[in-house]
C-alpha cells in the first residue's frame, strides 16, 4: 500500500468511528429528550445516563477527524473547506447550541425541559447534514474554475440523492442508538427500558436498510465513475448484508433474560455491517477525495510528515488506551453507576 | 465589504469568544486540583466544598468551550484554506498531539465529575490533576503553533513550494518557550483573579455567616497566592517575550511601542497615539532610554523603528494602546495582589476592609481584559502576514463569498451563549448557595 492510502485507511477508520460514535450520541439526546415528553422518564434517563460522561470524549473524535485531514491531506481540508463553507458553518452552529443547551439544561432544572427540546432536536439533524455532504463529493454539484468556486444548491436541492441521504443519515442514528440503549439498558437490568429501545430498534432496521439502498440508487445515475469500483468489491456490500441479517436476528434469539433478543450480539453485527459497507463505499471512491478535480495523491501531505504523524498516533493511542479502558469500566460496566437510583 | 477583512473580523470574533472559556478552562482547572490538594493535606473540608463549587462552574465553562473550539478548529479551514495547506505540511504535530490532550482532558474530567463517589481520595485527586494536565497541554501545544506562525521554522520555499519539511524543527522554532511559558501564566493568572474576584465579592455581602465568611476568606487566600505568584512570573517573563520581538519581529516590536524613527536609547512610550505624520507618539509618557534597555539590556542598544519598513508591512498602529492595556493590566495586577498578601501577612495582619475587597473584585475582570488584548495584539500585531515573512493574509484567505451572512450568525451565536451562560451560572448558584452546600458537607 503506499502513503496515501494507508493515510486515507486511518482517516477512514476515524471517519467510521466518529459515524458510529456520533449518530449514537446525537440519538441518545434525541431519546432523552423525546422521552421526557411522554413521560417514560426511565427511558429518558438511562439515556442521559450514556450521554452525560460520553458526550465531549465523543466531539473530540469529530476534531480529530478534522485534525487528521489537515495533517494528511492539507489539500484536501482546504478545497473541502473552500467549498463547504455553508454546511459546516450550519453543521458548528448546530453542534454549538446542542452542546451548550444541553449542559444548560444540566445545570438549571427549572427551564431544564425547553433546553433539553432545543439540544435534543438540534442535535437530531447534525448526523443528517453530515451525510448530506457525501453526495456533494461525488460529484455534478460543483462549479469550479470560473474564478470562484461554488456549490450549485439549486442543483443539489433538486436531487433526490439530497433527500435520500438525509434520510439514511436519520434513520441510522436513530436505529445505532436505539440499539444500543437496548443494550445498555440491559446492562443496566432495567428490562422494561429494555423493551422501548428494542421496539424502535425493531422498526428503524428495515427502514435505515431501505434508504440505504434508496440512496445508493439515487446516487448513480450522479456517481457512474463509482460504480465498476462498487461492482468490484460486491462480496464487501453482500457481507455487509449478512451481517446486517445476523443482528437484526439477533433481537429475536433466545436470551437467559425473561425477554427475548440478544442486543450485545446485535450491536457487534450491527457496527460490522456498518464497517463492510462503509469501507466498500470508500474503496469505490478512490482514488478521488472530490470527484473529478482532487485525487488523494493531490493532497497528500509532506512525507516526512506523514511519517511523525503515524509514529504520533501510535504512540497517543497507545498511552490512551488505559484511559479510555477505564473510562469503559466506569460508565458502561459499572453496576453502581448504570443502576444508580435518581 | 472586503472579504478579506471579513474573515479577519470573523475569525478574530470567534477566537475572542472561545478564549474566554478556553483560558478559564486552564486557569480554574489548576484552582481545583490546588484545593483538592489543600483538603487532603489540611482534612479541611471547606476546600472539598470548594472543589465542588469551583467544579460546577467550570463545568459549564466547558460545555461552552468544548463546541467553540470545534468552531475554531474547523474555521481555520473554512477561512484560511492557504494557511492550513502549509499548517499540514509543516506543523501539523501540535494539532495532532493536543487531541490527546483534549481527550485526556475530557475522559478525566468525566471521571472526575460523575464517578468521584466511586473513587478513592488519591484517586480523584490524580484524575483532576490529570485534567489540569490535559487542559495546559492543549494550551502550550495550540501556541506552539502560534509562536510558529511568528517565527516560521523547518521548511523551505522554492519557487512557491514548500520542502525539505522538518516537523521538529517546527515545533521547536524560536518563539515556543517564552510565548508557551507567557501563555500558561496568565492563563494561570486569570484563573486565580477571576475566583478571588469571585470570592471578594462574596465577602462584601453584609449579612453572610461566620462560616461562610471563613470559607470565602480561604477561597480568597489561595487565588491571592496563585495570582501573586504568576504575575510575578508573568511580568519576569512578558520582558523576555518583548526580547523576543526585538530579535525576532522587530516590526511588531516598533507598532506595539510606537517607535517610528531606528535608534539607540529609544524611548519606551505609554499610552498616547501613535501618529505616523509627525512621526511621533502624541500624548503619552515618554521615559527615556526606557526602550532600548528593555528590549537589548543597554541604554545603547538601537531599536528599529518603523520607518524602516515598507508601510505596506506595518500592523494597524492601534496595537500600541492594546500593548499598554496589556501591560499596564499585568503591572496593575501584581501590585493588586501582593499588596492584599502584605496587608494580611505583614502588615497590620488585618481582615480585608471594604476598598482592598472592592479592588480585589476588579481583578478577575481585568485579568480577562488582559488576556484578550494580549491576544488580539499577538495575531493583530503580525498583520499583514499570517505566517510573518511567508504568506501574506490575503493569501491565506478564503475565496467563497457570503462571509458577511456567517459573520453575522457567528456573532449573534456568540453573544447568545455569553448571556446565556452567564444566566445559567447565576441561576445555579443562586438556586444552590455555599450555605446549602456547607450544611450537606456538615462543616
Ligand atoms: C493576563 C493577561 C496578560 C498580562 C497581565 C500580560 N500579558 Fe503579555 N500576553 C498575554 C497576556 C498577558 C497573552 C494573551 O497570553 C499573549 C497573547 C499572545 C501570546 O503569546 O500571549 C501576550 C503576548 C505578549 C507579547 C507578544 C508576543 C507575541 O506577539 O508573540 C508581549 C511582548 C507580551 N505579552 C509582554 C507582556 C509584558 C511585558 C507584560 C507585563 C507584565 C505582559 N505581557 C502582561
Ligand atoms: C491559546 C489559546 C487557546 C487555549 C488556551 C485553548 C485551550 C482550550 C481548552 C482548555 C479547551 C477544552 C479542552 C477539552 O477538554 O476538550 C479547548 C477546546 C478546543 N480548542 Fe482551544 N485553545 C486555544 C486556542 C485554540 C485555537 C486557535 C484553536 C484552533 C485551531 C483551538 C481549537 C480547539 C478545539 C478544536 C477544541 C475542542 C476540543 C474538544 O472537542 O474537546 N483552540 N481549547
Ligand atoms: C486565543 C486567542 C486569540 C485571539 C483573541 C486571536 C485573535 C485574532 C484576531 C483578532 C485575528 C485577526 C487579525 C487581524 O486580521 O487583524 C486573528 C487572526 C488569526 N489568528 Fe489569532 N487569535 C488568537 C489565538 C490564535 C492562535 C492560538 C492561533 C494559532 C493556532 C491563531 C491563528 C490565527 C490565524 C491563522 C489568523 C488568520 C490570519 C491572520 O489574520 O493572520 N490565533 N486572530
Amino acid at each position: 500500500m503506499t502513503e496515501p492510502y494507508i493515510a486515507i485507511t486511518i482517516i477512514w477508520a476515524f471517519l467510521f468511528i466518529y459515524a458510529i460514535a456520533g449518530s449514537i450520541d446525537f440519538g441518545a439526546g434525541f431519546w432523552a429528550m423525546y422521552y421526557t415528553r411522554k413521560d417514560n422518564t426511565e427511558a429518558s434517563v438511562i439515556a442521559n445516563r450514556y450521554l452525560s460522561p460520553s458526550w465531549e470524549v465523543t466531539n473530540v473524535f469529530l476534531v480529530l477527524l478534522v485534525v487528521a485531514l489537515v495533517g494528511f491531506f492539507p489539500g484536501a481540508a482546504s478545497y473541502l473547506g473552500t467549498l463547504m463553507i455553508m454546511p459546516f458553518s450550519l453543521v458548528l452552529i448546530l453542534l454549538t447550541i446542542r452542546g451548550t443547551f444541553m449542559i444548560y439544561a444540566y445545570s438549571s432544572k427549572k427551564y431544564s425541559r425547553m433546553l433539553t427540546i432545543i439540544s435534543g432536536t438540534t442535535g437530531l439533524f447534525i448526523p443528517a447534514l453530515l451525510v448530506a455532504t457525501l453526495p456533494i463529493a461525488i460529484g455534478g454539484f460543483m462549479s469550479i474554475g470560473e474564478g470562484r468556486d461554488y456549490l450549485l444548491f439549486d442543483q443539489i436541492f433538486s436531487s433526490p440523492t439530497l433527500y435520500t441521504h438525509v434520510g439514511f443519515g436519520l434513520s441510522t442514528e436513530l436505529f445505532l442508538s436505539a440499539l444500543l440503549l437496548a443494550d445498555y439498558s440491559r446492562e443496566a437490568k432495567s428490562e422494561a427500558t429494555y423493551l422501548v429501545y428494542r421496539r424502535n430498534a425493531l422498526w428503524l432496521g428495515p427502514v435505515t436498510l431501505l434508504f440505504a439502498v434508496a440512496a445508493t440508487i439515487t446516487l448513480l445515475p450522479e456517481a457512474g465513475w463509482m460504480v465498476d469500483n462498487m461492482a468490484s468489491v460486491w462480496y464487501l456490500f453482500a457481507l455487509s448484508l449478512v451481517a446486517f441479517l445476523i443482528g437484526y436476528g439477533a433481537m429475536f434469539m433466545k436470551s437467559n433474560r425473561e425477554n427475548l433478543g440478544r442486543p450485545r450480539l446485535a450491536v457487534i453485527m450491527i457496527v460490522i455491517q456498518f464497517g463492510l459497507a462503509s469501507f466498500g463505499y470508500g474503496f469505490s471512491h478512490m482514488p478521488y477525495i472530490l470527484y473529478p478535480d482532487l485525487t488523494i495523491q493531490d493532497a497528500f501531505t509532506d512525507p516526512a510528515m506523514f511519517r511523525w504523524l503515524l509514529v504520533g498516533y501510535g504512540v497517543g493511542m497507545a498511552l490512551l488506551i488505559p484511559a479510555f479502558i477505564v473510562f469503559w469500566r466506569l460508565f458502561m460496566k459499572d453496576k453502581r453507576y448504570l443502576q444508580a437510583e435518581k | 465589504m472586503d472579504e478579506v477583512l471579513l474573515a479577519r473580523m470573523l475569525f478574530g470574533s470567534s477566537m475572542a469568544f472561545h478564549i474566554i472559556f478556553a483560558t478559564l478552562g486552564v486557569g480554574i482547572t489548576l484552582m481545583i486540583f490546588i484545593a483538592e490538594i489543600i483538603r487532603a493535606i489540611k482534612k479541611d473540608d471547606h476546600y472539598g466544598v470548594m472543589a465542588k463549587r469551583w467544579t460546577k462552574g467550570f463545568a459549564v465553562l466547558l460545555g461552552v468551550a468544548i463546541p467553540s473550539g470545534t468552531i475554531v478548529g474547523v474555521m481555520l479551514s473554512l477561512l484560511w484554506p492557504g494557511y492550513m495547506e502549509i499548517v499540514g505540511r509543516v506543523i501539523a504535530l501540535p494539532f495532532q498531539v493536543e487531541i490527546f490532550a483534549f481527550f485526556l482532558e475530557a475522559v478525566f474530567m468525566s471521571i472526575y465529575v460523575y464517578a468521584a463517589d466511586r473513587l478513592t481520595n488519591t484517586m480523584r485527586i490524580i484524575s483532576v490533576g490529570l485534567v489540569a494536565l490535559g487542559a495546559t497541554a492543549s494550551a502550550v501545544l495550540i501556541t506552539d503553533a502560534h509562536a510558529w506562525m511568528n517565527t516560521p521554522a523547518g521548511f523551505d520555499v522554492v519557487d512557491g513550494a514548500i520542502t525539505n519539511v522538518r516537523p521538529w524543527d517546527a515545533v521547536f522554532n524560536p518563539s515556543v518557550g517564552v510565548t508557551v511559558l507567557h501563555v500558561v501564566s496568565t492563563a494561570y493568572m486569570a484563573g486565580a483573579f477571576v475566583i478571588g474576584s469571585v470570592a471578594a465579592f462574596k465577602l462584601l455581602k453584609k449579612n453572610i455567616s461566620s462560616n461562610e465568611k471563613a470559607y470565602h476568606r480561604k477561597g480568597l487566600m489561595i487565588a491571592l497566592i496563585v495570582g501573586a505568584t504568576m504575575s510575578l512570573y508573568t511580568a519576569v517573563n512578558g520582558h523576555d517575550t518583548a526580547k523576543m520581538l526585538y530579535e525576532y519581529l522587530p516590526v511588531k516590536l516598533a507598532a506595539a511601542e510606537g517607535l517610528f524613527e531606528t535608534q539607540d536609547n529609544a524611548p519606551l512610550a505609554i499610552f498616547g497615539i501613535p501618529d505616523p505624520e509627525r512621526g511621533e507618539v502624541v500624548g503619552g509618557i515618554e521615559i527615556p532610554g526606557m526602550l532600548s534597555w528593555l528590549a537589548s539590556g543597554s541604554t545603547d542598544g538601537v531599536v528599529q523603528g518603523l520607518n524602516d519598513f515598507p508601510e505596506e508591512y506595518w500592523p494597524p498602529l492601534f496595537v500600541h494602546t492594546l500593548f499598554n492595556v496589556m501591560v499596564g493590566i499585568g503591572f496593575t495586577l501584581l501590585g493588586l495582589s501582593f499588596a492584599a498578601l502584605f496587608w494580611r501577612y505583614v502588615w497590620p495582619r488585618k481582615d480585608f476592609p471594604k476598598w482592598i475587597l472592592l479592588l480585589l473584585v476588579t481583578g478577575g475582570p481585568l485579568a480577562m481584559i488582559g488576556i484578550e488584548t494580549g491576544w488580539i495584539f499577538s495575531c493583530t500585531g503580525r498583520q499583514p502576514w499570517t505566517i510573518y515573512g511567508v504568506q501574506l493574509t490575503a493569501d491565506a484567505a478564503t475565496e467563497s463569498g457570503n462571509l458577511g451572512f456567517l459573520f453575522f450568525l457567528f456573532v449573534t451565536l456568540y453573544a447568545t451563549l455569553l448571556v446565556l451562560t452567564a444566566l445559567v451560572l447565576k441561576f445555579y448558584f443562586g438556586r444552590n448557595p455555599v450555605s446549602n452546600d456547607l450544611q450537606k458537607a456538615d462543616v
